[in-house]
């Protein structure tokens, strides 16, 4: 598995299968896990980590699986190649601009990433396509069974899984769905959605960094909550909130088509036209006009494209992906050229595939 | 800029709130928008509170005249409770036996429990295994309890009972 394939694939969770697609993009679960024998990476010297890193990224690539794990170091890789693996969602910032050694082993379908010295030894993480937490559940309690079977975990009978951060331990477990909310946001509703879920101890974080003005409309919603609640407790606390908000922008959506279809439509076909005929375009207004096309193709006001190349473009737009497709680094002025006409040919297709 | 509408200071966060159809706008400096967010629910049984603003908050509000407390190091890792406060990490596993007392009525706070009831490793000893097995029973039964699931609960009760006299025929 080569970093340079990823450029010109995307992950199976942005496949756009699955139930509740129209807004659930994708569910993630991570697990939390330290080393018994080790200090926690902050606390470790630079032999050390280098230790549990070796340590932990041969058992990951010896494990016996349908869909074995490629390890990669991240010191060793270059900036473009760290920035690439960050938009793609498989590795943490923090891991990605941190010192010291530190790896991420990779499914070659993107479901599984597990990084190696982030806050914690070891961060596993499965990713799937659309509302499906407990397919997740059982894939990543499968590979952390086949993990412990390698290493000793730190665990206490009181406390569960020991983690670097008292906010993680017990269970070391986030369950969380990302969901496109552009109808409540439209709507100006999206700020209640987000006290109704601060008070049943849930948070919510925009796709890219930690600002309340997600972009593109992404929020992801996750527990908070690890210890004195088991693994499925959690999930089942998800799987019963997310129906309703999918209902409430189910009808924000509802309510923007029958105030004024016509307002609607022209603002999505405007959006729409400006992604196929733009000459130089910034990540954020495309992530933002993307959005709009997103719901415009689940209203049925868009017919010739489908939401997995949308949900593609999402990401092959964003600065590495971009510098990756080009062969070289490019300025933020050159970067918005080579993102207009990178669009400007893909929905080009995507209209020629329709007639 | 707009003024936070519970005090002077500069509104932060912007909630438009609709009641019974009628439109609020609220404006809010990040102080009062944190008590606005954390205020109890009206109609949900379940609260905990804020997991991760609250976390610093925490470890900066504890009372730091325990200064003999503070200055205990791990004998495993070297780190010191003070340490841990303020970079809000511990240093490696044994720090929570070390800072056990401090731990507890930080992670009562945090989670609002003190007691692991979820997954175990396969590798512990079987008599700790069905330790771990009885918690998690007994956590599931209060769960039905409280959602009146008392078909499961009976289930439960049953379950706990078996693997109880299990144990003790052990021993
Ligand atoms: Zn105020
Ligand atoms: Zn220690």
């Amino acid at each position: 598995m080569k970093l340079d394939e990823l450029t010109k694939t995307s992950g199976e969770w942005l496949r756009g299968s699955g139930p509740e697609t129209d807004i659930v993009i994708s569910s993630r679960i991570r697990l939390a896990r330290n080393l018994a024998r080790f200090p926690f990476p902050n606390r470790a010297d630079s032999a050390t980590r280098k230790e549990i890193t070796d340590l932990l990224g041969t058992s990951l690539k010896e494990l016996d699986r349908p869909n074995p794990l490629y390890v990669w170091d991240i010191g060793s890789l270059e900036e473009v190649d760290r920035q690439l693996l960050v938009e793609r969602q498989l590795i943490s910032r923090d891991l990605a601009e941190k010192e010291g050694a530190r790896a991420v082993a990779i499914s070659y379908e993107e479901n599984v990433s597990v990084m190696i010295n982030e806050e914690d030894h070891l961060r596993i993480q499965v990713l799937n396509s659309g509302f499906s937490l407990d397919e997740c559940w059982e894939s990543i309690n499968q590979l952390d069974d086949q993990i412990e079977s390698k290493v000793t975990y730190a665990f206490s009978e009181q406390f569960g899984y020991l983690t670097a951060c008292p906010t993680n331990v017990g269970t070391g477990i986030r369950v969380s769905v990302m969901l496109h909310l552009p109808a409540l946001v439209l709507t100006k509703e999206i700020q209640k959605v987000f006290q109704a879920l601060q008070k049943i101890n849930l948070t919510v974080r925009g796709l890219y960094g930690e600002g309340s003005q997600a972009m593109g409309d992404f929020y992801q919603i996750s527990t908070q909550i690890t210890l004195g609640l088991s693994e499925q407790q959690l999930i089942k606390k998800l799987q019963e909130v997310i129906p309703s908000i999918l209902e409430w922008e189910r009808r924000a959506r509802k309510a923007l088509v029958s105030a004024n279809r016509e307002a609607l439509h022209d603002q999505i076909s405007r959006a729409y036209g400006i992604l196929q005929s733009a000459q130089t375009i910034s990540s954020e207004e495309t992530m933002h006009l993307l959005s709009s096309v997103r719901m415009g193709i689940n209203l049925d006001l868009i017919h010739e494209l489908e939401i997995p190349t949308v949900n593609e473009l999402f990401i092959h737009t964003q600065p590495a992906h971009l510098q990756k497709l080009h062969g070289e680094k490019l300025e933020s002025a050159d970067r918005n050229i080579a993102r207009a006409a990178y669009l400007r040919e893909r929905l080009g297709k995507a209209n020629e595939e329709a007639e | 800029m707009k003024k936070c509408s519970r005090c002077s200071k500069i509104a932060t966060l912007h909630i438009t709130e609709i009641n019974d159809g009628k439109v609020d706008e609220l404006h809010l400096c990040e102080a009062c928008a944190k008590m606005y967010l954390n205020q109890p629910p009206d109609n949900l049984d379940e609260e905990f509170p804020a997991v991760e603003a609250e976390f610093n908050e925490l470890l900066e509000e504890e009372d730091s005249e325990e200064s003999l407390a503070e200055e205990v190091a791990c004998p495993s890792c070297g780190i010191t409770y003070k340490e841990f406060r303020s970079k809000g990490r511990l240093g490696c596993p044994q720090d929570y036996i070390v800072f056990k007392p401090q731990l507890l009525s930080l992670l009562d706070n945090i989670h609002n429990a003190t007691q692991h009831t979820g997954k175990y490793p396969k590798r512990a000893p079987e008599a700790s295994q069905k330790q771990f097995e009885l918690i998690k029973l007994r956590n599931d039964l209060n769960e039905a309890v409280q959602s009146e699931d008392y078909e499961e609960a009976a289930r439960l009760r049953d379950q706990i009972n078996e693997l109880q006299q299990e144990m003790s025929d052990e021993t």
